[in-house]
């Protein structure tokens, strides 16, 4: 069977059909409008459960039994338990046991505690994962050796393809740090306390069959529920589903780089002198060292002029939650939580208040949250000429990460990227992405320790911040000078066969991962 | 030589931009490398064509090469390669990687030297990106940060980073090892721009001048015109006693810095934080650069965690009349700077002295009032001396008279 190939309107060779399903490819940044109506998962009748309200499985197996699992369904999980989840890989310990096949597993996100389904794939278990991979598992893709192809997905394109039935999930299993036995469930309370489980809520809504595992059943009812009961199919109690030190860092640790450090200063520096940073601003930034140091540096500017921003959205750390205590932020909105500060402080602070992302970032719907944003602070592996980015593969074409939020954080108003020019020997800024994930009219401002870029479109960026005495430079000027001291990189070489689809927020395919050739 | 095998670099989990190189020099059989990177995808075919280019340079015909890579920048390949190289051939010749034109920069005998960051001399790593932390100078140290067996292969690594490594306008210094050792490294710095060699443990005049007459030889041998500065390290009873001989040792002494560490164990005492046990030479060096027209610099501050502390010390030092301190940390430089640096109120201060003092001499008066105040020569020197300064840090434009004080900030 030969697929076609086209070109997409990022200029990427794209096959116009992934799993035997037809695609669309990329049009544009909001040039694609879908058709038709929502997926609507079957309709249940209450006739089919218990009046009593009591769903209790005797097991996960029972569970999945009862739920009907067969050959080829689609079971999706949540990410809320990260590194500490001991709830996925069972799934499919019992799948396997039963000799169901080809299945396709739909995590928001998967972690290197799920590596072991590496097994599962090669026996034929699972087809494919539909999600974000890395580590071992981003070398399996990588290599060819999955089955099926990979899709990947923004946190709000996995979202857009549920509701819009891209993906029909079959069973949701969906792990849940507090549960009643009638299936409302929350991410706070019990012993794998993971603060919200807003991923879950498209999952809930749109599957055939949802089950709750937990650790901690509580009295009906679990309030306030995250997921709501009557969506519910059976709930299992078991020992543990999480792991706690792995689910939330104790701390979250602003970086020790001296030259992480000085990125993150550069960038306080930016958003100060350009006026990007004002009273009543909002602002989001990640987990990582150099977004955290970021977020000190802005509060320190926030406080000294007296301003408030009027909310963070989350993933939230304790400096966004220091930043709330201390008065310098009416607000945090927050889709998961990073650390037990962010724990304590959503389970306290009625303005810490849990946001799904499916209202933050689903592309298919009446506005969201990312496009109110007046700072995004985000990374990439690689930024191109054309001020394209890279979040999922390596510059050796191995896959390396998920996507993430960062495709949907893309629509803020000034999309800041503060990163090195190169790590160890390997250059950031290229004449072009391995893999394209964001088109470069989005992406505004370029900041490494060697000079900041800011996009020829922002003409207005640019204008705020001339004579500042920041250093501004071109992305020409900055790759040269990266290759000048790194020398200039090869390009990995790439068979045909297309391992892994990358979907832009509205479902079209702006990129694909090709299999690596390998020695 | 005797060994057939030579082993130079680091590599290990935590070793970033530095490889370890295995040289086994053989009778036949060609060249043959194992490479082991994790840029091999993006730089593996580069990597081996430049060692063969190495090894092709100093005639090795047959030989064993392992490299394991950990994305070494190319200058220290080379570094590395070439010492190991050395330690199995005996050869003059040098693989000298280009100098880029950043690096010819010659330097000035009264720049400020406020601030001044050691990297270690065997850790490429952390050279790369010294200069962007806006030190006035970085030390390439040979000396303490290098272990004894690291020293050989330490020297190409800080000629070749000499050459290749933009320091970003930073002063370019070298702290050579002591004595004849000392003497050794300079043939490795001379011929390749340094700016400025540091003496450590620096006890006479004749130290000084032995560095002083080697840095001539090889400055007539390589036809090197530009200035090579020095700075006396002084880190003993016995140096404190000799120091005024010492300041004046050579003409291309430009500063004295103390290290108190070593000082304070010479002494057999403590190292405390208010540095009673310290204070006297300290102020004796201070005095002793004074009266020598050089600078005097301070020791480092040892905990890079304790910024408050740092603070402290900076302006404890600077109160005392010293022009600088040594960082052991980046995160250092920025604090050094500003204490070194005059204040708002410090440099509108001085601004009122000289209207004052020039309006008077406008006016033919020999007397300088200040309001109240009668205001004499040496305070006009010292405001003048500050507004010198604040006008070469960028802190005032030189043309701060025709501004009101507003518009200074």
């Amino acid at each position: 069977m030969t697929v076609k190939t086209v070109i997409n309107a990022v200029g990427r060779a794209v096959p116009s059909e992934i799993n035997g399903s037809p695609v669309i490819p990329f049009k544009g940044v909001g040039k694609h409008r879908p058709k038709g109506r929502k997926y609507a998962p079957p309709i249940p009748s209450c006739a089919d459960y218990p009046e009593d309200g009591i769903k209790l499985a005797g097991s996960l197996e029972e569970a999945l039994r009862k739920c009907g699992l067969t050959d080829g369904m689609t079971i999706s999980t949540h990410h809320h338990l990260r590194d500490g989840d001991l709830v996925s890989n069972t799934i499919f310990d019992i799948a396997s046991g039963m000799g169901v096949k080809d299945l396709v597993w739909f995590p928001s996100a998967s972690f290197p505690c799920n590596d072991p389904v590496i097994r599962y794939l090669d026996d034929g278990t699972i087809n494919r994962i539909e999600g974000s991979m890395n580590g071992p598992l981003g070398r399996y893709v990588s290599e060819g050796r999955m089955k099926g192809t990979a899709v990947l997905r923004s946190h709000g394109g996995r979202v857009q393809a549920i509701q819009d039935g891209e993906v029909k999930i079959d069973i949701a299993v969906l792990a849940a740090p507090s549960a009643d036995a009638f299936g409302n469930a929350r991410g706070t309370g019990g012993s794998s306390a993971c603060g919200v489980i807003g991923y879950a809520k498209a999952d809930y809504m749109y599957a055939s069959k949802v089950i709750v595992v937990t650790d901690n059943l509580v009295d009906f009812p679990c309030f306030p529920m995250e997921i709501e009961g009557n969506y519910v199919d059976c709930v299992v109690v078991v020992d543990k589903i999480g792991i706690p030190e792995k689910i939330v860092s104790g701390t979250t640790q602003i970086t020790r780089s001296p030259d992480r450090l000085l990125i993150a200063e550069l960038t306080a520096k930016f958003l100060e002198k350009s006026g990007i940073l004002k009273d009543g601003v909002t602002i989001q930034a990640g987990a990582g060292g150099t977004s955290l140091a970021i977020a000190v540096f802005a509060h320190e500017i926030l406080r000294n002029k007296g301003w408030k921003s009027k909310f963070g959205f989350g993933g939230s750390t304790r400096y966004m939650v220091k930043m709330l205590e201390e008065g310098q932020m009416d607000y945090i909105l927050d889709a998961q939580v990073f650390d037990l500060d962010s724990v304590r402080s959503i389970e306290t602070n009625a303005n810490h208040v849990p946001y799904p992302v499916f209202n933050a970032y689903n592309y298919h719907s009446k506005g969201n949250l990312t496009s109110m944003m007046d700072i995004m602070i985000l990374g990439a592996t690689e930024v191109d000429l054309n001020f394209n980015g890279n979040v999922v593969t390596h510059s050796d074409g191995y896959l390396l990460h998920g996507i993430g939020g960062w495709q949907n954080c893309l629509h803020a108003r000034n999309v800041i990227l503060p990163i090195p020019l190169f790590r160890d020997r390997i250059p950031v800024i290229v004449d072009e992405v391995t893999t394209l994930c964001g088109p470069g009219e989005l992406i505004d401002v370029i900041i490494t320790e060697r000079g900041i870029a800011i996009n020829p479109l922002r003409q207005d960026l640019i204008d705020s911040v001339t004579g500042s005495g920041l250093p501004l430079v071109t992305l020409e000027y900055l790759k040269d000078e990266a290759e000048r001291i790194c020398g200039k990189p090869e390009k990995p070489e790439f068979e045909d066969r297309v391992v892994a689809a990358v979907k832009w927020v509205d479902g079209t395919v702006i990129d694909v991962v090709r299999k690596l050739k390998t020695e | 030589m005797n060994n057939s095998v030579a082993i130079t670099g680091n590599s290990g989990p935590k070793v970033r931009s530095d490889c370890e190189i295995t040289l086994e020099i053989r009778q036949n059989g060609g060249i043959s490398i194992e490479l082991i990177s994790r840029v091999k995808t993006l730089y593996g075919k580069s990597i081996k064509s430049q060692c063969l280019e190495i090894l092709s340079f100093f005639n090795i015909k047959h030989a064993h090469l392992k490299i394991n890579d950990s994305g070494a920048l190319p200058f220290v390949i080379s570094a590395r390669l070439e010492a190991a190289v050395k330690k199995l051939t005996d050869t003059t010749k040098e693989c000298l990687p280009d100098l880029i034109p950043e690096n010819t920069a010659s330097t000035k005998r009264d720049r400020y030297r406020f601030s001044r960051l050691y990297l270690p001399g065997n850790a490429p790593g952390l050279m790369i990106n010294a200069g962007l932390h806006s030190a006035e100078g970085i030390i390439l140290d040979f000396e303490d940060s290098v272990s004894s067996e690291k020293k050989d292969e330490s020297r190409f690594l800080v000629r070749n980073a000499l050459r290749q490594i933009n320091f970003y306008g930073a002063e370019r210094m070298v702290r050579i090892n002591q004595g004849d050792r000392g003497l050794y490294d300079l043939d490795f710095v001379i011929p390749h721009f340094v700016n400025l060699i540091l003496i450590p443990k620096c006890e006479d005049a004749l130290a000084v001048r032995n560095v002083d007459q080697k840095i001539r030889e090889i400055q007539g041998k390589f036809n090197i015109k530009n200035e090579v500065y020095l700075m006396p390290v002084i880190e003993s009873a016995l140096g404190i006693e000799n120091i005024t001989e010492i300041a004046r040792s050579s003409s291309l002494v430009v500063a004295m810095a103390i290290g108190l560490e070593d000082f304070t164990a010479d002494l057999g005492v403590q190292r405390t934080s208010e540095g009673k046990e310290s204070f006297y030479a300290r102020s004796r060096l201070v005095i002793a650069s004074k009266a020598a027209g050089i600078q005097p610099i301070d020791s480092v501050f040892s905990d890079f965690n304790d910024m408050d502390g740092l603070k402290q010390t900076v302006s404890a030092s600077r109160a005392m009349g010293f022009e600088g301190m040594g960082c052991i940390h980046p995160r250092q430089i920025s604090v050094i700077r500003h204490g070194f640096a005059p204040d708002a109120s410090e440099i509108g201060k001085a601004m009122d002295i000289v209207r004052a003092f020039e309006a008077a001499l406008k006016a033919g008066l020999g007397v300088v009032a200040l309001g109240s105040k009668m205001i004499d020569a040496p305070v006009v020197l010292r405001a003048q001396k500050t507004l010198e300064l604040a006008e070469r840090l960028g802190l005032i434009s030189c043309d701060w008279r025709d501004k009101g004080p507003e518009q200074q900030a």
